[in-house]
């Protein structure tokens, strides 16, 4: 369960969050949309823990602890995952190794056993299948020279690795056509469980086609104006977002 | 052999820093007396039991070094060292072992501690190794095997005895006595070394190695190596260095000359991890090394690789000289700097024979309060028809209190030659941290794993067993430089 209470924050003296309060319950998965520069992004670095973003009041509290003062990768180790709108190129850093650190950091944290290269290579091998990537991602640079489709499908694949208890998908949608946004569904789908929930940031009530929303909320100049069930979004593709950042 | 020996590690080294070979081993040593003059020179000629040729030899180098002076061009600085008060010779006590069963078993454990076991049946398979403590060397395995193939690997000072028409053709050939202050004062006073001579046609069988380990306080490491490869043979060969923890400072002046003929590879790859000195630049081993290979024969080729952590100061540019035609020098190098540590490291390239290729791919890493600078030459000579170079420098800053600095020097006399030259600086991007972090590494585990893709070029050209070695060692000492 993840429970954000009127958080506030602020990049340099730029007040973006103001007053976000939001709840997932497990199980759910929320669908948040808004215009450009509203502060979805803002919000998902919030909830990681980047730096340079200073809460300036609220708390966010994730399966009852408060996550605020944890490093991103404590973060990490309690179960969430950020799917980046812009994944990073790390360049000479090969996937597969990449994933593998990732992996058994995240394993170590949480006191379960490291996986060697064999096992790890095993799991990796069927995750990308599920995703219908070819082997030779695994070889590649993280995300360099990967088209925007393929950073995406990254993204998803790392999901799939980690098993998270929170995936917070920032526009992960955007730049994949249409076969690659069903796979991508797919894999969220594939990981719904009680134990499981998201928060799928987009701009287009077509990625919730394939991946029905619990419930949808607007988020407009750092505050969320709006929530309601899936037809909100129906009713955001007619109209559009006026009328509702005056709230 | 000394009967009571104890090794005593002082354990709290391990744990205060960061650095894990800061031990110390107690052994029985005889050292000279300190300070440098022609009477010492005299000493360590007779106790190698020398030839009047290498006494010579000596004496000529000594009175050369005499006359030059430290060179001042580097980007380091450092209080000035006191040759007087430096030890020139320093070795176990007693005779010689003449073989493994003889050697001090505390030296033994020093080594199976530094991770060299020298007793065969428990060594990195494939790799013969030497290892050289303090002014000797006090073992080297895997002779025999090595021997069947013709191949001579031992201590420089045996082959001066076994084999003096090879040493006295090579020594000194490709770095003459004078060459600089601290090559001539190698000559004079060199203790020890290794010698490899792969003789021609031969693939050598095994990875060759050379571990230097420095023990004894306030005493200079002069070790000299020379590798001949000839017509058609190939070899690969590497060295790795560790050092005791202490507050003096300690100075390392080697020298390293490579020989290929017609058709031969020499492959020379270097660990560097001597102690770098602690956090506040106390300490540390003072690395003035001069390495340089001569390209002699056809279509030859030498390949350094170097990944350079350690050292308080670092000072060395492994060189090839491209005499013959179709030869092929290579360099490849990571120098990493944390805390107080100051690196000038390059190469020079000299093209001399038509059609020769050189390559120069440079990574340095500097953080903490660091200084890295990349000093690169490439001349190509007037008859260098066709002639190609490739320079690469990247350099990474961690932090902002570090410096990065690159010189390239290009001096080119032949109108038909082609130089390219890439530099780039660049600093961890926090985009990069923070996606790492986000999943879940910690942030020292992602800076390593960013900085062990900036040197992936360089990584790969080491022998397997090494690159791992190596990927940790540049890990590890950039412990604290974030955060
Ligand atoms: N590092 C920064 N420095 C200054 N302003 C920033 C910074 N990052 C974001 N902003 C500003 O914060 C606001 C919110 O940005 P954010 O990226 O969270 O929007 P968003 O809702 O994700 O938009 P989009 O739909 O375009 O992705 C914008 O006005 C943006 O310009
Ligand atoms: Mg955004």
């Amino acid at each position: 369960m993840l429970e954000i209470k009127n958080l506030s924050a602020r990049i340099g003296d730029k007040d973006i969050l103001r007053g976000v309060t939001l709840s997932v319950p497990d199980g759910e998965i929320h669908a948040i949309m808004g215009p450009n520069g509203a502060g979805k992004s803002t919000l998902s670095y919030v909830l990681s823990g980047r730096e340079g973003y200073e809460v300036t009041g609220g708390e966010v509290i994730y399966n009852g602890q408060d996550i605020l003062a944890l490093t991103p990768e404590a973060r990490a180790a309690a179960g969430m995952f950020l799917a980046f709108q812009y994944p990073v190129e790390l360049p000479g850093v090969g996937n597969a190794n990449f994933l593998r650190t990732a992996l058994n950091a995240v394993r170590r944290a949480r006191g379960e056993a490291e996986l060697d290269a064999v096992a790890f290579l095993k799991l990796a091998r069927a995750a990308l299948k599920n995703l219908s990537m070819q082997d030779d991602m695994l070889k590649r640079n993280v995300n360099v020279g990967f088209s925007g489709g393929e950073k995406k499908r990254n993204e998803v694949l790392q999901m799939a690795l980690l098993q998270p208890g929170l995936a917070i998908l920032d526009e992960t949608d955007s730049g994949l056509d249409i076969d690659a946004l069903k796979i991508v569904a797919e894999g969220v789908n594939a990981l719904r469980s009680p134990a499981f929930s998201a928060l799928v940031i987009t701009h287009y009530q077509r990625l919730l086609d394939y991946i029905v929303p619990d419930k949808v909320h607007v988020l407009a100049a750092g505050r969320i104006v709006r929530s309601g069930g899936p037809e909100l979004a129906l009713e955001l593709e007619a109209h559009g977002y006026a009328g509702l950042e005056v709230a | 052999m000394s009967a009571t020996v104890e090794t005593r590690d002082t354990v709290e080294t391990l744990t205060a820093d960061k650095y894990k070979y800061g031990f110390t081993t107690d052994i029985a040593m005889e050292e000279f007396p300190k300070g440098l003059n022609e009477d010492i020179v005299r000493l360590i000629s007779a106790k190698k039991n020398e030839p009047d040729w290498l006494l010579a030899w000596r004496l000529k180098a000594f009175a050369l070094w005499r006359k030059l002076e430290e060179p001042a061009w580097a980007h380091i600085t450092h209080p000035p060292i006191s040759y007087d008060e430096l030890y020139y010779y320093a070795a176990p006590s007693g005779p010689a072992p003449k073989s493994l069963e003889e050697v001090d078993p505390a030296l033994l454990d020093m080594y199976e501690k530094l991770g060299i076991p020298l007793n065969e049946r428990a060594a990195l398979a494939g790799v013969a190794v030497d290892a050289v403590f303090d002014s000797v060397s006090v073992a080297t395995t895997f002779r025999e095997t090595l021997a069947k193939a013709g191949v001579i690997f031992c201590p420089i000072s045996e082959a001066v005895r076994e084999h003096p028409e090879l040493v006295r053709k090579y020594l000194g050939s490709v770095v003459p006595i004078g060459d600089n202050f601290f090559a001539a004062l190698n000559a004079a006073v060199f203790s020890d070394g290794s010698f490899v001579y792969i003789p021609k046609g031969v693939r050598c069988p095994m990875e060759l190695s050379t571990y230097f380990r420095i023990n004894a306080r306030n005493t200079g490491q002069f070790e000299r190596t020379l590798i001949i490869a000839d017509e058609g043979a190939s070899v690969s060969y590497l060295e790795g260095c560790t050092a005791p923890q202490r507050d003096e400072n300690q100075l390392h002046a080697a020298v390293v000359e490579l020989v290929a003929l017609d058709e031969a590879k020499i492959k020379y790859s270097t660990v560097q991890n001597w102690y770098p000195g602690d956090a506040e630049g106390k300490g540390g081993i003072y690395n003035f090394v001069t390495k340089r290979g001569a390209c002699r024969g056809r279509n030859s080729k030498i390949s350094w690789t170097q990944v350079e952590t350690g050292s308080a100061i670092t000072w060395k540019y492994p060189s090839c000289v491209l005499q013959g035609d179709g030869s092929v020098g290579e360099f490849y190098s990571v120098a990493l700097t944390h805390n107080h540590q100051q690196a000038d490291t390059g190469t020079k390239m000299v093209h001399i024979g038509r059609n020769t290729t050189s390559t120069i791919i440079s990574k340095g890493i500097s953080a903490g309060h660091s200084n890295n600078t990349y000093r690169g030459l490439v001349k190509i000579m007037p008859n260098a028809s066709g002639a190609r170079n490739y320079t690469q420098c990247d350099s990474l800053l961690i932090g902002d209190q570090c410096g990065a600095h690159t010189v390239p020097y290009i001096e080119s006399r032949n109108a038909s030659a082609k130089v390219e030259h890439e530099a780039t600086t660049s600093k961890i991007a926090e985009d990069q941290l923070f996606y790492c972090r986000s999943r879940g590494l910690s942030e020292e585990d992602a800076v390593g794993l960013i900085v062990n893709g900036f040197c992936k070029d360089v990584l790969k050209e080491l022998p397997m067993e090494f690159a791992v070695e190596a990927q940790k060692l540049l890990a590890v000492s950039l412990e604290g430089s974030v955060g």
